[in-house]
């Protein structure tokens, strides 16, 4: 049990670090840890705790938060959110005092602009292994296809695509 | 600091600088009613519904937040925590922001656990699941299409993508490879459009016109 807490406390901490462009950057990494290294669960379900954290309010790293308790429970739970909201927001209050002296400089324009290429990389990956390991049948390919296309044609809510696909699931996938 | 609180501004574009609860209060708010991202919430409550910030002071903290590693609003809240009340605004903030959505995601959690080998449940997890995966795919999208006419942002992105997706390459050596090169790239293109700038007058055949 304490190794399984340490082991969370290390892997989360170090995403804390590096998830320059949000969390979507780092749910491979999360992935690769939890599914691949660790054998703490498959990675279907993975994918379904991502899910479950996408249908629920807040910000989007709430699977953090989930697969900590799943793994450990409540202590998982503690140990994995303070150790990818702690560090980061160490960063945070830290730079705050060097912000305003450095948000002219030159360099920090061209740090931000050489960050976009590698955040947009990592989030296109994190598409793909989620759309992998959620999509069991052509049926679910034709759910994450359609929401994608109704989510970047349209200005439909969110909550209203994950609910549709939910619904067509239920009523279709028996069948397919 | 205490000062903010008694100033009489008689066209206050501020409301008075909030108490380490108001600050709670505030996030925990906005995290038990944002859905699908908190980023457009957080800016009509910290902005217009509490005025803790004005419009400008609100995009410069949010260029802070999203320059250094993790989620924009999370860092925002510890941010706007921070400058207000210090370490216990900044703690304020950030427990109010996910501790609803914690609890209601482990409620989820535990749903989902106790009806997962209901067959029908199962149908409807994995049509969730297939959804929140086409979210994610759109959202992938809107990144990379402004990459589309940067040939070089474009080859990084894709390295990016192959070494994670394809090759399944650990984040940490990716990232100490990819981004020195892509933020050495950007430094390259910056100086030659400063060059291309300067040099107006005398045209020349450079490289970065294809």
């Amino acid at each position: 049990m304490i190794e399984t807490l340490i082991a969370l406390a290390v892997i989360f901490s170090q995403l804390s670090l590096l998830a320059f462009g949000g969390g979507n950057t780092i749910l491979p990494e999360m992935q690769r840890q939890v599914v691949e290294v660790h054998h703490w669960m498959p990675a279907s379900e993975f994918s379904a705790l991502f899910a479950l954290a996408q249908a629920a309010p807040g910000p989007n790293m709430m699977v953090v938060t989930l697969v900590g308790w799943h793994v450990a429970g409540w202590a998982g739970m503690l140990v994995t959110s303070l150790a990818k909201f702690g560090p980061s927001s160490v960063v945070t209050i830290l730079a705050m005092h060097a912000w305003n002296r450095f948000k002219d400089r030159p360099w920090r324009r061209v740090a931000q602009k050489g960050l976009v290429p590698v955040t947009a990389g990592l989030v296109a990956a994190s598409a793909l292994l989620i759309a992998q390991s959620s999509d069991a049948s052509w049926l679910a390919w034709a759910i994450t296809g359609a929401c994608a296309l109704l989510a970047f044609k349209t200005r439909i809510h969110p909550l209203w695509l994950l609910g549709g696909g939910a619904l067509v699931g239920l009523v279709a996938l028996p069948y397919v | 600091m205490d000062q903010h609180l008694h100033s009489q501004d008689p066209a206050p574009e501020h409301a008075p600088a909030p108490t380490t609860r108001e600050i709670f209060m505030g996030f925990l708010g906005l995290g038990l009613t944002s859905f699908g991202g908190a980023l457009p919430l957080a800016r009509r409550t910290i902005v217009d519904r509490h005025r803790w910030l004005s419009a400008a002071e609100f995009t410069d903290l949010l260029g802070l937040c999203q320059f250094l590693p993790g989620g924009n609003v999370i860092n925002l809240s510890v941010a706007l925590g921070m400058k207000f009340r210090g370490l216990r605004g900044a703690l304020a903030g950030i427990l109010g922001l996910i501790a609803g959505p914690s609890l209601v995601v482990i409620a989820l959690g535990v749903l989902y656990e106790h009806t997962q080998n209901d067959p029908h449940i199962k149908h409807l997890f994995a049509g969730l699941a297939a959804a929140a995966a086409g979210l994610l795919v759109a959202m992938a999208v809107k990144i990379l299409m402004p990459l589309r006419h940067d040939p070089r942002a474009a080859t990084i992105a894709a390295l990016g993508f192959v070494a994670i997706a394809l090759l399944r390459f650990p984040l940490l050596p990716t990232m100490l490879v990819l981004t020195p090169l892509s933020i050495f790239v950007a430094s390259r293109v910056e100086r030659a459009q400063a060059a291309d700038a300067k040099t107006d007058s005398k045209p020349r055949a450079n490289e970065v016109s294809k």
